[in-house]
């Protein structure tokens, strides 16, 4: 019995071989999880960004690049000397903001570097560089910031930031991951997808304490970084400074149009802010005292703030008056100012005459003339019928919708329609008397100045206009093809060289702060009736009159009568960018001082 | 003269041939375990393991030639004496030691260390094997029993003092040994069952284990000739089961320490914290099981080449032949071993003495346990516990060790016809 017993024996050693060999093939040819899992262990995927897309002016000079910034990364298990002082000094910290930090890190990962201080600039750089040697397991993690040439164009320009966590969700593309920086407003949201280029990937091997050992398959999978295409602006940066530099210390905006490609040569929204305020390590800081400032500056006012146009809006109702055949150039109408209040005195009116001294009961005269055209005997139908084919006119020119400027957050501005009456008054419950507002441009009607410069282009084309925007070259290619699209403005070319002639005569005869000598400007001053406070000082001009180069349109909030504040400084601007400088300087001196309440017609 | 001739034709080359393939293999992979691309020297580089064990292979076959020098007649008379001397030295380790890696069972005698543990368990297969043929030892002579199982019990202790459980566990290997020579099978298959048990009470919950242990025992009382004594026999084994089971919690938690506690919470379920007590099991199977079919190549490994694999040259070589040289690696080796299994328990089983069938058993039973032990725990199906792959594993001692066992063997076995004489 006990001889058999080597069998046994050796039937447990066979068997524990074979139970062996039957698990080890189990783990090691049918279950395919542990290749893929020791795969994982050694690839290291290092992050290559590229390049942010540069964007210059239309002359070539640049408005926004890149500057190198630092992050400091620390490995914590390499930290040995804790003498702190001196990286303690540099960065500004306390002995317990670097504790707290270094135990952050080490929460993350002993033995991978994570970041200890972002966003060094490079003076700190400079600083820390040669002490680094000392400071065992602290390293420098290079990465880009935007910088800016001059500190004007913010709103317009946008600022980038860390992608927050709902955009990382609603990324449908999967493209963007935690810590990458995405355009969060202006220029830099609506290009984000050709400014950030494409982030290139390599593959590395890395051993057990996540240190780099090679590549992996000789970087067969490996991508190189794209770097962003430049874009090249519209702006004309020379006229952009000049105008911001007008505006200071106002509240309103500045829109300059290059009328023959809807191009914008300059784009200011006042108050502003230094777009460098958000870059770097003072971002969250800056941008919450930004954000609270009473004033709001993160308001873009040129395509957000939708005003009454006032007075400026009587060009597009003469247009209307005459394209509806209401009005007629030769006609000579007696006023009476009874209507509607008027700096205008009563007495014969041409259209010319009643551009010219901008008569509120003109147009209220003109408007009746269009809303009722006795096409139905109901003086409620037939005000209707008169207020949606006025209202299909008015949206030709760009109004009471967005026109589809590239930068996001546009505002289309109001134009009342029947169904708005409608639903204030009752079905067929109003009728002219009710809209008669609407007629010097004021009532529940809002544009934005966007809106009001390009109906100086509108002027300036004689009829049509192209969508403004503000990049005019992405890469090798040209704009946008919506940006070259001609739009019609619905009313026959015949029509616009009386009123252009009135606009003429408008700055020579009332707003004559706005006269050039050498260059004929057409322009209208409107007067925007505010009930808050002090009248909007509001002008549109375009210029020279043949063969114009630029449409411009200023709103200056408080600050009275159109022919002041706002006629100053589009003629400052108009005269700049025609002539290259200025022949008026007291004219300037005036804009600076920026009183305009007191000042005489 | 003619007796060197006469060893040369009586000496079991087979034995010898598989020692020096599984060497030479081991050699190998100790290399392709350290190998790092473009950093690495040569396989002979002194600074590294490979090049330090091929000292230790060159040193073995030293030993090798003493062995086969020395008269065949030495172990078996020197038997208690070598036991002795090693016995102090691992009592001398206890008070003046070197302590690597939590075990203080080093001596250091400069830059070199010995591990006096080892040539315990090459002592102790002597004294047994000694004292098992001298006294005729029948397993049911008490005092008998008692003396062998204190030349056993006396060195674990001092060994479990050391710090190295894992070392002091492989003595278990006698108990095969005993069982060849006439011990009941109960008791092997009561520590089997018992073992099996502990498992089971610490992965399954343990009342329904107990459930399952009370149903099963009225399943046998139903099914058995009921009588009184087999009822109440059954009854107490399901009491000293039940006992057993209830017992565990306080052997897991009061008698294991904790890091013994975490490798058997890591054989149960290492996905629970794969980055902490884990990672050894993990890293380990993930190694192995890269390799697929054919494996990745010689020294093409990853996971062992940048060390997510633990202790890659000595515990864990497994790794290193699982992940280079895939399915059809492990094959090879576990083909090799079975092969020097099998062969010593024939070599043993035709010796004319009961001391040199002792002593072969007490071989093959110590190997296979370390084989066991070690294999099984890099693919997870035994706890990590610290030992060696027997000739394969990076390290002087141990090999120098296996190398007394296996050949002391093959001396003897050279002179199994002088022994009748004798």
């Amino acid at each position: 019995m006990i001889e058999g017993r080597k069998y046994v024996i050796q039937a447990v050693f066979l068997i524990t071989g074979i139970a062996f060999l039957v698990k080890l093939f189990t783990i090691q040819v049918t279950d395919k999880t542990y290749a893929k899992a020791a795969t994982d262990n050694i690839i290291l995927p290092v992050v290559e960004y590229p390049y942010r897309g540069l964007i210059f002016d239309r002359n070539g000079e640049l408005i926004v690049y890149n500057n190198p910034q630092f992050d400091l990364t620390v490995i914590p298990q390499e930290v040995k000397q804790l003498d702190t002082l001196s990286i303690c000094e540099i960065l500004g910290l306390t002995r317990e903001d670097f504790k707290q930090r270094l135990s952050a890190a080490r929460k993350y990962s002993y033995v991978k570097p994570s970041p200890f201080f972002k966003m060094i600039s490079n003076q700190e750089f400079g600083k820390i560089q040669d002490k680094l040697v000392d400071y065992p397991g602290f390293g420098i993690q290079a990465r880009t910031s935007r910088a800016y040439a001059h500190p004007v164009l913010s709103n317009s320009l946008g600022y980038i930031a860390e992608i927050s966590s709902a955009g990382l969700r609603q990324d449908s593309s999967r493209y963007y991951r935690q810590g990458d920086y995405i355009g969060k407003s202006g220029l830099e949201l609506y290009y984000e997808s050709q400014l950030r280029g494409k982030r290139g990937i390599s593959y590395k091997i890395k051993n057990v304490r996540g240190i780099e050992k090679g590549s992996f398959e000789d970087g067969e999978f490996d991508t190189i970084p794209i770097p962003g295409q430049n874009l090249v602006s519209t702006i004309h940066l020379r006229l952009q400074l000049y105008a911001e530099k007008l505006l200071k210390g106002k509240v309103g905006s500045v829109v300059a149009i290059e009328p023959a490609t809807g191009e914008i040569l300059a784009i200011v929204s006042g108050p502003s802010y230094d777009p460098g305020m958000m870059v770097g390590r003072k971002y969250s800081s800056n941008f919450s005292l930004i954000s609270r400032d009473s004033l709001n500056p993160l308001f873009n006012r040129p395509v957000m703030a939708m005003y009454p146009p006032g007075s400026i809006f009587k060009i597009v109702q003469s247009l209307i008056g005459l394209q509806e055949n209401v009005l007629n150039v030769n006609e000579t109408i007696y006023i009476d100012g009874r209507n509607i209040g008027d700096h205008a005195p009563p007495g014969y009116y041409t259209l010319h005459e009643a551009i010219r001294k901008s008569s509120n009961n003109y147009f209220f005269m003109a408007f009746r003339r269009m809303i009722n055209q006795n096409l139905n005997a109901n003086t409620f139908i037939d005000s209707r019928l008169g207020l949606d084919n006025w209202k299909s006119h008015v949206m030709s020119f760009g109004f009471g919708a967005p026109l589809g400027i590239d930068i996001p957050n546009e505002k289309g501005g109001f134009i009342p329609g029947s169904d708005y009456y409608d639903k204030i008054y009752g079905h067929n419950s109003w009728k002219f008397s009710t809209i008669s507002s609407l007629s010097i441009g004021q009532g529940e009607m809002l544009l934005s100045p966007l809106q009001m410069a390009n109906l100086a282009a509108i002027m300036a084309n004689r009829g049509y206009y192209y969508t403004p925007h503000l990049v005019k070259e992405i890469g090798d290619y040209g704009p946008l093809s919506k940006f070259t699209e001609k739009h019609m403005a619905g009313i026959d070319e015949k029509h616009f060289p009386p009123v252009i002639n009135a606009m003429q005569d408008v700055v020579t005869s009332t707003a004559w702060r706005a006269v050039i000598r050498d260059i004929e400007i057409c322009g209208k001053t409107g007067t925007a009736e505010n009930p808050h406070g002090e009248d909007h000082s509001v002008f549109m001009a375009f210029a020279p009159k043949k063969n114009p180069q630029i449409a411009i349109s200023v709103y200056v909030e408080n600050s009275g009568w159109g022919g002041r504040a706002a006629a100053s400084i589009a003629s400052l601007l108009i005269e700049t960018y025609i002539r290259g400088n200025i022949t008026r300087q007291w004219l300037e001196d005036y804009v600076l001082k920026g009183d305009f309440a007191d000042a005489t017609q | 003269m003619q007796r060197s001739e006469n060893l040369v034709s009586s000496i079991d080359w087979l034995t010898i041939l598989l020692y020096f393939l599984i060497v030479l293999l081991g050699w190998l992979n100790i290399y392709a375990a350290v190998y790092d691309e473009g950093t690495t020297g040569s396989i002979f580089d002194f600074s590294l393991n490979s090049g330090r064990q091929l000292v230790w292979i060159g040193a073995s076959v030293i030993i090798i030639i003493f062995i086969l020098i020395i008269d065949f007649k030495f172990y078996s008379t020197f038997a208690y004496f070598i036991y002795g001397a090693v016995f102090v030295v691992l009592l001398g380790v206890l008070g003046f030691g070197t302590e690597i890696a939590g075990s203080k069972s080093w001596i250091r005698l400069g830059s070199f260390g010995v591990q006096p543990s080892e040539f315990m368990k090459f002592a102790a297969a002597l004294a047994v094997a000694k004292f098992m043929d001298s006294h005729g030892v029948k397993f049911n002579n008490f005092k008998d029993l008692f003396i062998l199982g204190a030349f056993i019990a006396l060195p674990m202790g001092l060994i479990v003092l050391q710090g190295d459980t894992g070392t002091a566990l492989i003595f278990g290997a006698f108990i095969l040994v005993f069982y060849r020579e006439g011990l009941s099978p109960l008791i092997l298959i009561f520590i089997a069952a018992s073992a099996a048990i502990f498992l089971l009470a610490l992965l399954v919950t343990q009342s329904y284990l107990a459930i399952g242990i009370g149903a099963s025992a009225f399943l046998i009382i139903m099914l058995s000739k009921k009588n009184l004594k087999t009822i109440t026999g059954i009854l107490l084994g399901a009491a000293i089961v039940f006992s057993l089971i209830r017992s565990v919690d306080y052997v897991f938690t009061n008698v294991l320490k904790p890091h013994q506690q975490n490798r058997i919470k890591a054989l149960i379920n290492p996905e629970e914290d794969p980055l902490g007590y884990g990672w050894n099991v993990t890293q380990s199977k993930i190694a192995i099981g890269s390799g697929g079919m054919w494996g990745k190549g010689f020294l093409e490994g990853t996971q062992t080449k940048f060390d997510f694999v633990p202790e890659q040259s000595t515990d864990f070589i497994f790794c290193t032949i699982g992940e280079e040289h895939g399915w059809f690696g492990t094959l090879i080796l576990i083909t090799l071993f079975m092969l020097l299994f099998l062969r010593i328990v024939y070599i043993s089983e035709r010796q004319k003495t009961r001391f040199a069938r002792v002593y072969g058993y007490s071989v093959v039973a110590i190997l296979f346990f370390h084989f066991a032990i070690n294999i099984g725990m890099t693919i997870g199906l035994f706890p990590v516990i610290g030992i060696p792959l027997p000739f394969f594993s990076y390290g002087g001692s141990s090999l120098w060790a296996f190398t007394c066992l296996l050949f002391v063997l093959i001396k003897l076995d050279a002179h199994r016809m002088d022994q009748l004489v004798h």
